[in-house]
């Protein structure tokens, strides 16, 4: 299709200069055979002048029997701009990890360039293969093409979200569970809550293999599943002494940055006092060759963070601070915790108030009550230094303080 | 416990939505609040209005939308589509 109207886009001319990728670069590839690319150009360059936005969101989305996976927009400038007088969105469920063959690349390619605007996005911050752009009669017809190919829409609104994940034990050492294997069991688990949204608003799982989190999963995710450890981070102390040889200041670079100041260095041996790890990986990845997790792993599950939307940017608090992650996962406790925490939210959370929100204003010691929960020291952020964690119980009970 | 045919809570949501038209925008838990609430805790249960939800929206006669937050709604001509 040979796209003829061009636009003259001075400003968004100035985005094509410089060393690094730029996406008005693509969006004119696209444009040259693309007629909604092309009026996005125009539309684009008369947003930066104007310094306004030109798109409208919402209403009917999806396809037949889904609720989630698409997202409607509108410009409303549909004379001026016809061809995206419909713009929707696409959020594809990606592989766990991002993992694809070219092949499987090329096949979403051509699915895309056949419906829609041929602009892509790999990957939103969602996770998810986003396809940019497309008209409402397009929508069933990509779609069944996206299912032939093993595709599935990912979430949108208030269902649980494409759950993501980090790359882990695929191609990661760190890893302390199997994140891959995880989230393809959680997608397949929670297909019916993915697919017909249900809750007050979005629900964000994120599995990341170590506290290195690399997905974020502590400050996006609703529920966040991070890979640790609970016995002794391994030490391989000739490696040690090598990265002193060579250079590697252990003082100044590790034994003062350890936030549980809980390492010793003598020169010669390295010496660290376990109990009082935070299991933050700063050791570890600076002596990456001498220094490693546990054997004792599994993944500690926290809940309740957000981005700011309606309210705040929230992080994460501990629910549980240890569990094993070994198939078969589904007969893991854990599923029994989010069913409470689900039956909870959904009964008494406000229509668009995330769980995190919701904990806000009920409490932490209400919530923790109602899912069945007790409260430990390892759901406080800085136990030690906060003025308002007692221990008497332990003491008055006559028994050791657990670590 | 006997519950009632999901075909028949399905018909009861479908008229609660169409009655309500314009008025009420309905999420999926209000619906099953309402549902509970007209048949009877031992009559309808969580999962028997998740199924009811699914044969009205796996036959097209109510969709889902969205307005910042999901809703259930009849099918009619978009908004903001005009
Ligand atoms: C038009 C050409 C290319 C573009 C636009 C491009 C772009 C990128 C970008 C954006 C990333 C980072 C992805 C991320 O971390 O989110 C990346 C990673 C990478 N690229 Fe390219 N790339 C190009 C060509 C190449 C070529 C020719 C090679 C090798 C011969 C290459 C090797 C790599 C490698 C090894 C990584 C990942 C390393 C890692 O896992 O951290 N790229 N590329
Ligand atoms: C023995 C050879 C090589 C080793 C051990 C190596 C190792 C690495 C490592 C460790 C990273 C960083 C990964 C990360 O931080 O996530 C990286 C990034 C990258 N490497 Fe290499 N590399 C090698 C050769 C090459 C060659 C020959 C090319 C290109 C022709 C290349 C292109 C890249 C690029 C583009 C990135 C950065 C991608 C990004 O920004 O995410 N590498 N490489
Ligand atoms: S989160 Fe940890 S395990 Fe996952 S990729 Fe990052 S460093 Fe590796
Ligand atoms: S993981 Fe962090 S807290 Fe634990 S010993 Fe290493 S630097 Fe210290």
């Amino acid at each position: 299709m040979a796209v003829d109207k061009k636009y003259d886009t001075p400003m968004l001319d100035e985005l094509e200069k410089g060393e690094w990728p730029s996406f008005v670069k693509e969006i004119k590839a696209a444009a040259e055979w693309n007629a909604m690319s092309n009026d996005l150009l125009g539309l684009l360059e008369q947003s930066y002048s104007e310094k306004m936005g030109h798109w409208k969101h919402g209403g009917i989305v999806g396809v037949m029997g889904y609720g989630g996976g698409i997202i409607g927009r509108y410009t409303d400038l549909p004379e001026k701009y016809p061809n995206i007088s419909h713009f929707h969105t696409l959020r594809i469920n990606m592989p766990s990890g991002w993992f694809y063959t070219s092949e499987a690349l090329r096949t979403l390619c051509d699915i895309w360039d056949a419906h829609g605007s041929g602009l892509t996005n790999m990957h939103g911050s969602t996770g998810d293969i986003i396809f940019l752009g497309t008209r409402t009669e397009e929508l069933e017809p990509v779609f069944n093409k996206l299912t032939a190919a093993g595709f599935d829409l990912g979430g949108s609104g208030s269902d649980v979200r494409t759950p993501s994940c980090c790359c882990g034990k695929a191609r990661c050492e760190w890893a302390c569970y199997d994140t891959m294997a995880l989230t393809h069991f959680i997608t397949n688990k929670f297909q019916d809550e993915l697919h017909r949204p249900a809750f007050p608003y979005k629900m964000k799982f994120k599995m990341s293999g170590c506290p290195n989190d690399c997905v974020a999963s502590v400050a996006r995710s609703d529920i966040s599943i991070i890979g640790t450890w609970r016995d002794e981070i391994q030490v391989d102390m000739q490696k040690v002494r090598e990265y002193a040889k060579n250079g590697t200041d252990i003082v100044k670079e590790i034994v003062m940055m350890c936030p549980g100041k809980c390492i010793e260095w003598d020169g010669k041996d390295l010496n660290i006092d376990n109990s009082s790890c935070l299991h933050c990986m700063h050791c570890i990845n600076v002596m990456p060759k001498a220094l490693a997790p546990g054997k004792d792993r599994g993944a500690v599950v926290l809940v309740g963070s957000k981005a700011p939307i309606v309210e705040g940017a929230l992080l994460s608090s501990v629910m549980i601070p240890f569990m094993k992650i070994e198939e078969p996962f589904d007969e893991m406790e854990f599923w029994k915790l989010i069913e409470n925490m689900w039956d909870l939210w959904c009964e008494e959370g406000k229509n668009r108030e995330r769980i995190g929100e919701f904990i806000q204003r009920v409490g932490m010691g209400n919530f923790l009550d109602s899912v069945g929960l007790e409260p430990i020291a390892e759901m406080v952020a800085h136990p030690r230094e906060n003025p308002y964690v007692f221990y008497e119980e332990y003491f008055e009970e006559g028994e050791e303080v657990e670590k | 416990m006997a519950q009632i045919p999901v075909h028949e809570l399905a018909e009861a949501m479908y008229k609660m939505v169409k009655d309500t038209m314009g008025l009420k925008k309905w999420k999926a838990t209000d619906l099953q609040k309402a549902s509970i609430e007209m048949f009877g805790e031992g009559n309808v249960d969580k999962q028997l209005c998740k199924d009811a939800i699914k044969e009205l929206v796996n036959s097209g006669r109510l969709v889902y939308t969205y307005f910042g937050g999901s809703y259930i709604e009849v099918p009619h001509k978009e908004g903001a589509e005009n």
